[in-house]
C-alpha cells in the first residue's frame, strides 16, 4: 500500500512500488485530466505537481511519493478558475487541447518562481512541454496574462 | 633414512661429490625447516592467543522499565545521529532486526540483528558486552566483528553515550530474525584474523578534545569522528579495506556513488561555508549547494534527530577542515557565472545535448536572476557537475530523487527511458558549458555500467 495526497484528498493505492504515477492517476484514482503522451518524460503532457512543483507523472514511480501531496489539473483551483485557466480560454489557446492540462500545470509553477516572466523565462521552463498543433504563441501570451493578474491580485492583497 | 635420502638426492649429481658433506648440509636445512615451522607455529599460536576475546556472560534480557526515559531518548537521538537503522534494517525488515547485505570487496556481509531479542539479537547482551562491541568491535561470545561495522569510529565514543545507545536498543521491540550467512570466502572469514587488521589500523580509544580548538568545533569533530561516522564513506579505503589516515575525507566511492572530498580539494564552486554545510544537514537542500541524494540522504534524515547545536557543530568542523574562509572571495563570482550559464537553457539547439536538456532538465532547472532559487537546483553549482568522475550525475538522471531524498515531498523523476547515448550528451553538454573543466571520457561506456548496477540493486 503507497499512501500519499492527491489534490488534498489522502489516497491509498495498492500497486506496484514502480508504476507511474500517471497510470495510478489515470486507472486507479479515475482522475483523467493528465494525459499520456511519450511514456518517457520528453513531452510534458503529463505534467502534475508533486510537492508544488512540476513532475513528470509518467516516469514517476508511485513507490517514489510516498507521503506526497500530488495536483492535478483538476485540483490546480477548486472551480477551474485559476488565472491560467481563465487567460487560456479567454484567449482560445488550445487547438486540439491534448496537451494542455500538461502546459498549465508547469506555467503554474513558471508563474510561483517567475512572477513576472520575460520570454526567455518561458522559453526556458516551457520547452520540455510540446505542442503538436503549435499553439506556443497563443500560451506564451497566455502566460503573460495570467501573470499579470496574478501580480494585481498580489499588489490587492 | 638419512641414507635413503642420500641416495634420492644424489641421483644425477655430479660425478666426485661427497655424500656424506651433503647429507650434513641436508640435516643442517633440514633442522632450520623444522625450526621455522617451530616458529611460525608459536606465532600462529600467539596470533591466535592475541586474537582471543573472553566471551561475556549472558544476562537476562533487562526489563525496559529498568532504562530511565532520559537516557532512552538521549540514545534514540544518538542512534538518529549514528544511522544505525540505515544498516541495521533489511528492506522489508523490521527496523533494527539487521539482514541488510553488504557488499564488499570480498564478498557480502550481512547486518545483525540489534534488537534485544535473546537468541537472534542482543537480548542477552550486558551492557559490558554492548561497550566493548562499540568501542573495540567484539561481540558477546567473544569474536571479532568485521570492521563493515565502525567500530573504528564508535571507539570514540564517550562511555555515557555508549550507556544512552544500549538503553535505547535494549528497550526496543525484541524482533526474532536470524541474520542471513555471509558469503566472506575462507581464509577471509576467520573472524580471529580480524586482530591482524586491528593491529595494522585499529587504534582503540575515547575522542581527546583538541586544545586551541573551539568547543563547537570539539564537539563537531567528536560526532564527524566517532557517532556519525562520516570518514567511513569520506574516506578512501585501503585494499583492506581500511580508511587511510593520511588522507582524510579525501572523498571515495561508495555503493557505486561518488562521496566527494570534505577537504579544500571539495569541487564545489561556492565554498561549503558553515552556515552553508548547517542549511544542507539541517534542510537536505541549499540554493547553492543542491540537495542530498543516494547514500548521503540517510545521513540527513538521521542528523534531523540531534539537536540543531550539534548538527551546527558538525557544519563548524567541517568548514575548518575545507578552509572555507579562506576561498569564500570566490562564492559572488561563482554564482553570478552559474547565472549566466543558466539563462543558455534555450540557446544552442544545433547541440543535440543541448535541445535533450532543454526538453528533459530545463523545466525544473532554468534558472534567471541574481541568485538560484532552492526549488529549482542549479546545475552549474552543485557538486556532481564539477566533479572529477560523472558518477553522481549519471546515477541521479537514471535513478530520479524520491520525495524522501533532497527536498522532502518532491521527486525528480528518473530518466532511465532515455538511452546510454542520450543521457551521455545531456552530462557532457553541461560539463562543456557549466564549467571550465576537462570533459569527462567514456561517458557512454559509464552510463551503461551505472545502469546495470543500478538494475542488479533494485
Amino acid at each position: 500500500m503507497i499512501n500519499f495526497h492527491v489534490n488534498g484528498r489522502p489516497v491509498s493505492v495498492d500497486v506496484e512500488d514502480d508504476t507511474p504515477l500517471l497510470w495510478v492517476i489515470r486507472d486507479v484514482i479515475g482522475l483523467t485530466g493528465t494525459k499520456f503522451g511519450c511514456g518517457i518524460g520528453m513531452c510534458g503532457a503529463c505534467t502534475v505537481h508533486v510537492g508544488g512543483r512540476p513532475t513528470r507523472s509518467c516516469i514517476t514511480p508511485v513507490g517514489n511519493i510516498p507521503g506526497a501531496e500530488v495536483t492535478t489539473i483538476e485540483g490546480l483551483d477548486p472551480e477551474g478558475r485559476h488565472p491560467l485557466q481563465k487567460a487560456w480560454i479567454d484567449l482560445q489557446v488550445p487547438q486540439c487541447g491534448y496537451c494542455q492540462s500538461g502546459q498549465i500545470m508547469q506555467a503554474a509553477c513558471l508563474l510561483k518562481d517567475f512572477p513576472a516572466p520575460t520570454d526567455q523565462d518561458i522559453d526556458g521552463v516551457m520547452t520540455g512541454n510540446l505542442c503538436r498543433c503549435m499553439t506556443y504563441v497563443r500560451i506564451r501570451k497566455a502566460i503573460k496574462r495570467a501573470a499579470a493578474e496574478l501580480r494585481r491580485g498580489a499588489s490587492n492583497d | 633414512m638419512v641414507h635413503r635420502e642420500v641416495s634420492d638426492t644424489t641421483i644425477g649429481a655430479p660425478a666426485g661429490s661427497d655424500p656424506v658433506k651433503r647429507a650434513s648440509t641436508l640435516s643442517v636445512f633440514k633442522r632450520l625447516l623444522i625450526g621455522a615451522f617451530a616458529l611460525g607455529c608459536l606465532g600462529l599460536l600467539s596470533f591466535f592467543g592475541l586474537a582471543w576475546r573472553p566471551a561475556i556472560a549472558p544476562i537476562a534480557p533487562p526489563p525496559p522499565q529498568s532504562f530511565a526515559p532520559e537516557l532512552i531518548a538521549k540514545g534514540e537521538a544518538l542512534a538518529g545521529g549514528g544511522y544505525c537503522a540505515e544498516c541495521h534494517t533489511a528492506k522489508v525488515g523490521q527496523k533494527f532486526a539487521g539482514g541488510y547485505p553488504m557488499p564488499t570487496p570480498f564478498g557480502v556481509l550481512y547486518s545483525t540483528n540489534i534488537t534485544p531479542d535473546p537468541e537472534t539479537g542482543i537480548g542477552t547482551w550486558s551492557e559490558a558486552a554492548f561497550a566493548r562491541a562499540m568501542h573495540e568491535g567484539v561481540a558477546r561470545d567473544g569474536s571479532h566483528l568485521f570492521p563493515a561495522f565502525p567500530f573504528d569510529h564508535f571507539t570514540k565514543l564517550s562511555d555515557d553515550d555508549v550507556k544512552a545507545l544500549y538503553a535505547y536498543f535494549m528497550t526496543r521491540p525484541p524482533v526474532r530474525a536470524p541474520a542471513p550467512a555471509n558469503t566472506i570466502p575462507f581464509p577471509l572469514n576467520i573472524r580471529a584474523l580480524q586482530e591482524g587488521w586491528k593491529i595494522l589500523f585499529f587504534r582503540s580509544g575515547r575522542f581527546e578534545p583538541v586544545a586551541g580548538k573551539s568547543a563547537e568545533w570539539n564537539r563537531g569533530a567528536y560526532l564527524a569522528l566517532g557517532l556519525s561516522h562520516c570518514g567511513a564513506c569520506h574516506t578512501p579505503r585501503n585494499l583492506l579495506g581500511a580508511e587511510k589516515a593520511n588522507e582524510a575525507y579525501a572523498g571515495a566511492v561508495v555503493d557505486s556513488w561518488a562521496a566527494p572530498a570534505l577537504t579544500a580539494a571539495n569541487p564545489a564552486p561556492v565554498p561549503w561555508s558553515q552556515e552553508e554545510l548547517f542549511r544542507y544537514l539541517h534542510n537536505g537542500v541549499t540554493a547553492f549547494h543542491g540537495i542530498a541524494a543516494g547514500p548521503m540522504s540517510p545521513v540527513i534524515h538521521g542528523l534531523a534527530s540531534l539537536p540543531d547545536a550539534d548538527i551546527q557543530a558538525i557544519a563548524s568542523y567541517f568548514s575548518d577542515i575545507d578552509h572555507a574562509a579562506d576561498r569564500m572571495a570566490a562564492a559572488d563570482p561563482a554564482v553570478a557565472r552559474a547565472m549566466s550559464y543558466a539563462r543558455l537553457a534555450s540557446g544552442r539547439h544545433w547541440e543535440p545535448g543541448a535541445r535533450l536538456y532543454a526538453a528533459a532538465c530545463a523545466s525544473c532547472h532554468y534558472n534567471s536572476g541574481r541568485i538560484p532559487l532552492v526549488d529549482r537546483p542549479d546545475l552549474a553549482l552543485h557538486t556532481p557537475l564539477n566533479l572529477p568522475d560523472p558518477t553522481n550525475l549519471i546515477q541521479v538522471v537514471l535513478r530520479g530523487v524520491g520525495a524522501n531524498e533532497g527536498i522532502p515531498g518532491v521527486v525528480m523523476p528518473g530518466f532511465s527511458a532515455l538511452s546510454d547515448a542520450d543521457i551521455a550528451q545531456i552530462a557532457a553538454y553541461l560539463r562543456s558549458t557549466r564549467t571550465s573543466l576537462p570533459p569527462w571520457r567514456d561517458l557512454e561506456a559509464k552510463v551503461a555500467s551505472i545502469r546495470r548496477s543500478a538494475l542488479s540493486t533494485q
